[in-house]
């Protein structure tokens, strides 16, 4: 089934210096409960958010009025912890496209890609220029460029980024993963049968 | 002479369908489970498509994370939950998977029915929309988490698309001390190399102190495999192994299981094969373990003082880590010995199969739990329920004032009605220290059974050696 198109967004961006945001961060467990993708950004980040009496916390960056963006850069390990793609979903759903990182976990990487949200990971140096950048200036655009592979701030500095040909493709075209496997049904059926 | 090979690449390359570069591998899939939480959406992706699921035989399922612990015969109260699990009846039904539901004897937590069932086996490729399926990696196979999306690829084509990850041995030889648990090891190799020193590879654990270790603690050290990052850990398979799923419901029967274990035999590291990463310990540093903090990689020997901020490896880890301490309410540089705690939660994929139950009952038997704690123990399926029973560790848990409760993920995750409010302490055999897993503003201390249930005793983190 296809997905939104992925090529390249200009956009500015929300820093969120944190290492290791586990997915229970992402979206916490107790809004798990619905049957359908859409609808979890509401509880994006919810403990982080909002207080226990549901008010929002000033301080929390997502309250900021500084800070928008369809670009999340976070601290290394991103996505650590539970499979639960509802965390990918939340995100995605809240609005954000694409997430920057030093280092990403495997399933949640893997989740982003699925549904449109690209994972862009980059060095740990270049992570911190992109911080900076948006501390100087919360409007700076950063630009990622999926087609050319590139990550470019509004000075000029640059960083290419990896990402799988297979999973760019799909990203850039708007397929899914689902698409190619059952292109090879009669190859699976035989190799089931073998098993 | 054929290249020697690790065992993981040669359960992975016997379930490579196809190869083709620049994509990634498509893996044939022997089994999958499913629950409530991750499955919904996947089942809507096949009406969407208009498609059936490729093998019905393939699929498993039960209700476990959503679901309360109590008066588990009643329909659900809180609603969304109640149509989350309804809604994997129905879809169970229409597309003709079997599930263990609530009330059935089979059903309990996805990771504890597999092995139990003998559904799980050597050799085999497993998944489900959860990252503790690395669990059933202690039979010799490769076993992983995947999300939703891949749970949909799995039902619609028995296969998910997957790049080969890189290979780690981890040894660990020698006796362990006493009281220490094979979730002591875990939660201090994890403490080693920290919760993200594996991401990207596929863990092996071998050594001594792994071999003599019984089926139900190597499901507790590869179940926390993805604690540390990695995709999933497995162990050879060994007469323990075979021993275990021998007459197992759901594994081969008489001469057919007899192949199999000639085959089973097979499956272990060639010598010489080589790994991407080999990490070694020595069991006896190991002492029973406990976390201070909000990842699983934060833990210390009982006996250890917590870091301090210029104790810790990486700057970049500070900021992390003032943020964790002060999330649980603890200075730095103290020990963690004394330290209050008010409630003690015995049960989890790792900790609630009934060797965990009849450790737990071995330190209380006799004894009162404290006063100022609650303690659930809650068993991880229907079948270890009623074995606890036969064995009457429900009195001995009874009359300690220990709360035995009904299969489920209970207070692992934050989810169904069991939760730990805010701003409470509560020693947990679980895998995950996470701000709010337990419940919003929860604070965890993970630790191995022997230890929850020496806190359990004396109401505070306690040594369990001095119970022993
Ligand atoms: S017991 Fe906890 S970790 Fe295990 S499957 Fe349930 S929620 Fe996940």
């Amino acid at each position: 089934m296809s997905k939104e198109k992925f090529i390249t967004l200009q956009s500015t961006a929300v820093p969120l210096a944190v290492e290791n945001i586990d997915t229970d961060q992402i979206i916490p467990a107790r809004f798990l409960k619905a049957t359908t993708r859409e609808g979890f950004g509401e509880n994006l980040f919810r403990d982080w958010r909002y207080d226990v009496d549901g008010k929002p916390k000033a301080e929390f960056v997502l309250n900021k009025s500084t800070f928008s963006g369809k670009i999340l850069v976070a601290g290394k390990n991103f996505g650590c912890g539970s499979s639960r793609e509802h965390a990918a979903w939340a995100l995605y759903d809240y609005g954000f496209r694409v997430i920057i990182s030093s280092f990403f976990a495997d399933i949640f990487k893997n989740n982003a890609l699925n549904n449109a949200l690209l994972p862009v990971q980059v060095s740990d140096a270049f992570l911190k220029n992109i911080f900076s950048a948006i501390e100087k200036n919360p409007s700076a655009i950063i630009e990622v460029n999926l087609e050319n592979q590139f990550v470019k701030l509004p000075d000029g500095a640059k960083e290419s980024f990896e990402i799988n040909p297979y999973k760019k493709a799909c990203m850039i075209n708007g397929y899914d993963d689902i698409d190619y496997l059952l292109s090879l049904n009669s190859e699976i059926k035989e190799f089931d049968l073998t098993q | 002479m054929t290249k020697p090979k690790t065992l993981f690449d040669k359960i992975w390359d016997a379930h490579v369908v196809k190869q083709k570069e620049g994509y990634p591998d498509v893996l044939f899939i022997d089994r999958h489970f499913i629950h409530e939480v991750t499955s919904p959406q996947a089942f809507d992706g096949l009406r969407k498509r208009n498609i059936p699921v490729f093998n019905t035989k393939r699929t498993t399922a039960t209700a476990d994370h959503n679901v309360p612990t109590k008066d588990q015969h009643l329909p659900i109260k809180e609603a969304l939950s109640r149509h989350q699990v309804e809604t994997l009846r129905k879809n169970c039904a229409e597309f003709g998977i079997e599930l263990y539901d609530l009330g059935h004897p089979f059903q309990g937590i996805v990771h504890i029915i597999g092995p139990e069932l003998g559904l799980t086996l050597p050799g085999m490729t497993i998944v489900c929309g959860d990252s503790h399926t690395s669990t059933h990696g202690a039979f010799g196979n490769i076993a992983f988490g995947i999300g939703t999306s891949e749970v949909e690829q799995v039902l619609a084509t028995q296969c998910v698309l997957q790049y080969k990850p890189k290979t780690m041995r981890i040894e660990v030889n020698g006796n362990p001390g006493r009281g220490v648990l094979a979730k002591d090891i875990i939660l201090y190799i994890i403490s080693k190399i920290s919760a993200s020193g594996a991401t990207g590879y596929f863990v092996e654990y071998a050594g001594s102190a792994i071999e003599a270790l019984s089926m139900e603690a190597r499901m507790t050290i590869c179940n926390m495999s993805i604690e540390m990052g990695a995709r999933g850990g497995l162990i050879a398979p060994d007469e323990t192994t075979f021993n275990y799923i021998r007459g197992r419901k759901f594994a081969p029967q008489g001469e057919a299981f007899e192949q199999q274990v000639k085959q089973w035999k097979q499956l272990k590291t060639d010598e010489g094969a080589a790994y991407d990463k080999v990490l070694t310990y020595d069991a006896a540093d190991i002492a029973p373990m406990i976390t201070y903090g909000t990842n699983p990689g934060m833990g210390i020997r009982v006996t250890d003082r917590i870091p301090t901020a210029e104790e810790l490896k990486e700057i970049s880890e500070k900021t992390s880590f003032s943020k964790s301490l002060e999330y649980m309410g603890l200075e730095p540089g103290t020990s963690l010995l004394g330290q209050p705690v008010d409630y003690v939660f015995i049960g989890s994929c790792t900790n609630a199969r009934i060797e965990d139950l009849r450790l737990v009952a071995s330190i209380v038997k006799g004894k009162k739990k404290s006063p100022n704690v609650e303690v659930w123990v809650v068993p991880g399926s229907k079948q270890v329920e009623e074995q606890a029973r036969k064995e009457g560790l429900d009195k001995i848990f009874e009359s300690a004032g220990f709360e035995l409760r009904s299969p489920g993920c209970s207070a692992c995750l934050g989810m169904n009605e069991d939760k730990i409010p805010a701003g409470k302490y509560c020693i947990s055999t679980s895998n995950r220290n996470f701000e709010g897993r337990q419940g919003p503003k929860s604070r965890t201390f993970l630790a191995s059974p022997l230890s929850a249930a020496a806190a359990a005793i004396t109401g505070k983190v306690t040594d369990v050696r001095e119970l022993l």
